[in-house]
Parts: structure tokens; sequence; C-alpha cells
């Protein structure tokens, strides 16, 4: 068993970074993020793995040094809320156009805009269909407990570096601020430089030896036949993504009539909601996507027919309800599909989903 | 004389000129008199020169030098527009035991990037900055940049730069040489055989500082952008001297020995 701590959300992620054995964290403060950054300065890990932490000027620049990072092979992330994420829309396609491995943390908060500095969910679209220009996905894994915002940083390096793509844990400033009994992972020395090369050698700008061509790290390719060819070489690697790394949970879903759906922070509240519907004997499931993209349609094609309805609990206007719908129409089924959201910072209430189940059903 | 053949007088004994060899023969895409090649050439031989051609990282920017890493042979990184400072932060700060440096233009560093150049200097990091200061966006056709003459046409100020329009040309190299992470701060140009001797000796002073862990060096290359500027190679060389001189006044702004403290321990 690992050391038992209680810890919040956004302590975990700094502290999970230094264990599973990061190079580099780039940030700029924002609440309700800033935990982040706050605990890897005092825990100075340059000191004691080697790992860099510095706080940049901006959240573009901060992208910017992750992407020089990861160019070099190395293990570097950034966490942010919204606001910032947005500002680095840019620098996330040209990591994904480059195929460089990173992990980017979105503590989301409620906007549009400034919004607010309450937990939301409001940036799934930006999460799972882009974000910045172009065709690319980001690995997305939405934690729904400080167990998960550890275990996920790992998780998400692995898959990151697997497939040399940008991965996301997209979590909300709930789970950021929460505090909860963790137990945390041994710790994992950073790669050596031999272990850089044989990870990363073919490709990394790691010095250009005389034994081998020069690495060039871009996302430009003036010539379009060849640019396309780079999108469908991408777009294999996200049909792959697609048919290895779904990852759910489906919870009291053998006999249910009714299926929530719902991650992270609203997950929890929708566990609670199933314990309040059944005693009133209305049949609820509830299916929590792990991974955001890529999205488990799977499982919800195969509710579909067997199942009255699905509602998409989210902490936005329906975002995730869309790949729902897409799920079931795929699945050839006309099972009624429907949202209930509370947004601007707003959580919705265990009752409040019950209402909804029972007026939209 | 009369039947010498060529490889009569391509003799070892009669060179006079030789490429580095970090330069890669390549169809050339800058226009026949701009300035980016000659920088590119004294970079690569600069690398050569100190040996230090498996250790050295190139940034390049958005401008006409995006495709630096066509020309050295060495391990390149392509940055967002304006963002190549905040890039080698990440390559340099996670290997210190490397030598990086960006190369950007006048957009790129003193306009869209200017936050970015700033900061990295601020903090000095340990990179050499080559910027190209041809007063104009060479690459999307000729636009105004922040560094553009008063008074000089380009295609978004037709009638020549209006001061209450646009403000004054940008002076990046004197804020920069006033931001104590910088040790070297220079201005430099290339279009003499004297200067391009000149410029060399200052962007390998650069490099040397870098390999020193000294903090950031900054050298300016101001240049031509013959094509952006309508005008023909030599004249485009004598309107730099005639014009961009009084602006952007060569020489050194600062040479300082003093050892940035080292992070951490
Ligand atoms: C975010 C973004 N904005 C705008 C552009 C378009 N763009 C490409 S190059 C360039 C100007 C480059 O000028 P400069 O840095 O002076 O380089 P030069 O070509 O003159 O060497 C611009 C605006 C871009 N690629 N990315
Ligand atoms: S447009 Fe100007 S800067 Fe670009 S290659 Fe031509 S002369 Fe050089
Ligand atoms: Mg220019």
């Amino acid at each position: 068993m690992g050391e038992l701590r209680l810890m919040k959300g956004n302590e975990v992620l700094a502290e999970a970074a230094i264990r599973c054995g990061c190079d580099a964290y780039f940030g700029y403060p924002i609440t309700p993020q800033s935990e982040v950054m706050e605990t890897l300065m005092e825990q100075r890990p340059w000191d004691t793995t080697g790992m860099v932490v510095l706080q940049a000027e901006s959240e573009v620049a901060s992208i910017n040094m992750v992407y020089g990072a990861a160019a070099a092979g190395k293990k570097a992330m950034t966490s942010s809320s919204s606001p910032g994420i947005s500002l680095m829309a840019e620098g996330i396609s040209y990591i994904a156009g480059a195929e460089l491995p990173c992990l980017i943390v979105n503590v989301q908060r409620g906007g549009p805009g400034l919004g607010t500095i309450q937990p939301s969910q409001a940036d799934y679209f930006q999460a799972v269909k882009g974000g910045g220009h172009g065709d690319y996905r980001l690995i997305t894994l939405a934690p729904a407990s400080v167990q998960e915002m550890h275990d996920f940083v790992k998780l998400a390096f692995d898959l990151a570096f697997k497939y040399r793509n940008p991965a996301m844990i997209l979590t909300d400033g709930a789970l950021g601020q929460m505090m909860e009994k963790v137990e945390l992972a041994d710790y994992t020395p950073r790669r050596t430089k031999e272990e850089i090369l044989d990870q990363c050698g073919s490709w990394a700008t790691t010095g250009k030896t005389s034994g081998r061509e020069k690495h060039v790290i871009t996302s430009l390719e003036m010539d379009s036949h060849k640019m396309e060819q780079n999108n469908l070489r991408f777009q294999e690697k996200f049909k792959e993504i697609e048919a290895t790394e779904v990852r759910y949970e489906a919870i009291r879903c053998e006999d249910a009539e009714l299926i929530l759906v719902a991650f992270g922070t609203s997950s929890r509240i929708c566990q609670k909601a199933i314990e309040l519907a059944r005693e009133k004997g209305i049949k609820v499931g509830l299916i929590r996507p792990i991974t955001l993209y890529p999205f488990p349609s799977a499982i919800i094609a195969e509710l579909a027919p067997k199942v009255k309805g699905f509602l998409s609990v989210e902490m936005s206007a329906g975002q995730m309800v869309e790949d729902v719908k897409l799920a079931v129409y795929e699945a050839r089924c006309t099972t009624p599909v429907k949202h209930f959201g509370r947004m601007g910072g707003i959580l919705p209430s265990p009752n409040e989903v019950v209402d909804a189940l029972e007026t939209k059903f | 004389m009369k039947n010498m053949d060529i490889k009569d007088i391509i003799k070892p004994e009669n060179l006079v000129y030789d490429k580095s060899e970090l330069q890669i023969d390549t169809i050339m895409h800058y226009c026949p008199g701009c300035s980016h090649g000659v920088v590119h050439k004294l970079i690569a031989e600069i690398i050569e020169e100190l040996g230090i051609q498996e250790d050295t990282i190139g940034v390049s920017p958005v401008g006409c030098a995006v495709f630096a890493y066509n020309y050295i042979d060495i391990d390149w990184q392509q940055a967002a527009h304006g963002r190549a400072p905040a890039v080698a932060t990440g390559i340099a700060r996670t290997n210190p035991d490397k030598i990086v440096f960006t190369y950007q233009g006048d957009g790129d560093l003193a306009s869209i990037g200017a936050g970015e150049i700033l900061h990295a200097c601020n903090r000095g990091e340990n990179i050499v900055v080559i910027f190209i200061n041809n007063a104009i966006y060479g690459m999307t056709g000729g636009q105004m940049a922040p560094t553009t003459l008063i008074g000089q046409p380009t295609s978004t100020s037709p009638l020549g730069r209006d001061v209450a329009l646009n403000g004054y040309p940008m002076k990046m190299t004197e804020i920069i040489a006033t931001l104590p992470g910088t040790c070297y701060v220079t201005r430099q140009s290339v279009h003499t055989a004297a200067t391009v001797r000149k410029c060399k000796k200052a962007i390998k002073k650069a490099f040397q500082n870098v390999m020193a862990k000294k903090g950031t060096s900054f050298v300016e290359v101001v240049s031509t952008c013959n094509s952006g500027w309508k005008m023909t190679p030599v004249g485009a060389n004598t309107w730099m001297e005639e014009n961009m001189f009084a602006e952007y006044v060569p020489g050194d702004l600062k040479d300082n020995d003093i050892q940035k403290p080292a992070i951490g321990n």
C-alpha cells in the first residue's frame, strides 16, 4: 500500500507529477488551479528529482515551453483553467501537428469570458472536438475523485507517449479544491538521458549526432499532398486510439431503464441521484466516461435498444449530450437522449437530477 | 590559360572560399539579395568552428526564416509566430547541456512575440537570439512591421508609415539592453564584406556566451528585404545604409561579463 494522505485535487496533480518522473512543469496562475504550481514551488523538485518548474509570463508562453521540452523527448506538462486553455489553443494545435507527447490539465471554471471561478464542465467541446485549429484530437481523461486526479497524471503521460499525441486531464474547480484521501504512488525516477534516447531517439531534438539525419520538429508542410498524407496518418492514429483506449465505468446499469451519462464532478452527483431515484422505484444506472476522447460510444450503443432513455447530466448547456446522441444514432436506435445541466459555476443537486428524470421521460 | 579545364582551377591550393559542412545543399527559397541567407551561412560556420553541431538546437520562427531548418544540418524545432523564445526556454531549461538559439524576424519578435522575447531575456534564459530586422513582414508580402520606418511605404501603409496612425518604429534592441538577464546585446548588419566579418564575430561571441552559461545574448541584424521593399538588392543595401542606420544605429549596446546565478541547489 502506498503512502496515504488527505490532499486537495490540485495539490495531488503536482505530487503525482513529481512521483511519475515528470521532467518539467510550466504554468501561469489562475483560479481555481493555482495550487498546482504553488505546491510544486514549495516542493522544489529541481532539488530532488531534477524536475524543472517555471512560472511563465502567460499561458501562451507556458504551452510553447511545453512544446519545446516535449520536442526534446521530455515529459512536460502545464495546467490552467478555462480562459488560460483558450490562450493555449494555437500551441496545442502545433503540438498535435508535430506529434509530440505532453500533458495539459484544465481545471475548468464557468465561462464564457472571464466568467466565474466556480466549477464548470463547459469546456467539453473545446477539449474533445478541437479547441485549436485543424483536424486533431486530445486524449482526454476525466477524473471523478482526488485519487483519479493522481492516477491520471501517469496514465495521461503513458498514453501521450504511446501515441505521440497531447493528452488532457479535463477536471473542474470542485475536484481541484476538494480534499480526499489519496494513495500516492512510489517515486519513479525521471528517465535518464539514455532512456530518453531509447524511447524518443528516433524523432526528438536530442542533438544531431554524426550517426543520424537531423531531426526537425515541425507541423509545417507546404506540399498539400504531403500534408494530406500527414493528416491521414493522424486519422489512423486516432482510429487506433478509439479502438484501444476507451475507458468508462458502468454503475447499476444491469436492470436500469434510464441511464445517466455524466463525467467528473457531475458523475458523483449522479451517484447520489441514482440512490434517490431508486428509492422512488425508478431504475436508473450511470455510464461514467473516463476517457471523453475516445468517447465510450460502444457501451451506449449496446444499452440503447434496452433502455427507455439517456439523460446526459453536465455542468454546461449540453455538450457531451451530442456524443451520446451520436452513439445512439450509430446504433440505429431512436432511444430518447436528453440533457440536464446547470451553468455558470452552479452544481446540479441530486434532487434536481431526479426531477429531470421524472419530467423528461 | 587557353586549354585550362575547370578541374585545373578547382584544386585545394587555389581554394579561397569553402562553405561550411553544416550548410545543406538544397534549393534556396530566399530571394536573391536577401540578408537571411548570409546570416544562415554565418551561423553554420560558427557552429562548425565551435564544434557544437551535436549540442545545438535551433528554433525557427514564423516568417521567411521558417525554413531555416532546411539549410543548417543540426536539430531544429519550428515555433509558432512569436513564440520561439518560449520554445527555446522549454528546450534550454530541460536540456541545460544544449546550446539553444532562436532565429526571428521583426514581425515575429517585435510584434506578436514582444512578450515572449522580453520575458525570456528578463529571465536571462541561456540562449542566443538572432533578430533579423528588415523593417517589414517579408513572408506575408510586405506589410508594415513595428520596426517600419516613419514614411516607409508598405502594403498596409501604402502612403508610408504614419505616426498618427501607427506610432513609432520600435527599437527592441534598446529595450532589451535594459534587461539585466541579457549579457550581450548588439546590432549588426551583413551588407558589406566588412560588416559580414563583424557580424560573424558578434554571433560567435553570442554562442560562446551561451556555452559559458552567461544568460541571454541578443544579436540584431539590420537587414534588407529587397522584395518587400520593392528594390534591387543593391538599391536595398543603399536604402538601408541611408535610412535604417539612422534609426537602428549599429554597434554594441551591452557587453557584460556577469554570470547569471545557476538554478537550484
Ligand atoms: C498566429 C499567426 N499570425 C499570423 C501569421 C502570418 N504570418 C506569417 S509570417 C508573418 C510575418 C513575418 O514577418 P517577420 O517576422 O518580419 O519575418 P520576415 O518574413 O520579414 O523575415 C505573418 C504575419 C501566422 N503564421 N501566425
Ligand atoms: S521576402 Fe524579403 S525577407 Fe523574405 S526572402 Fe524575400 S527578401 Fe528575404
Ligand atoms: Mg521582417
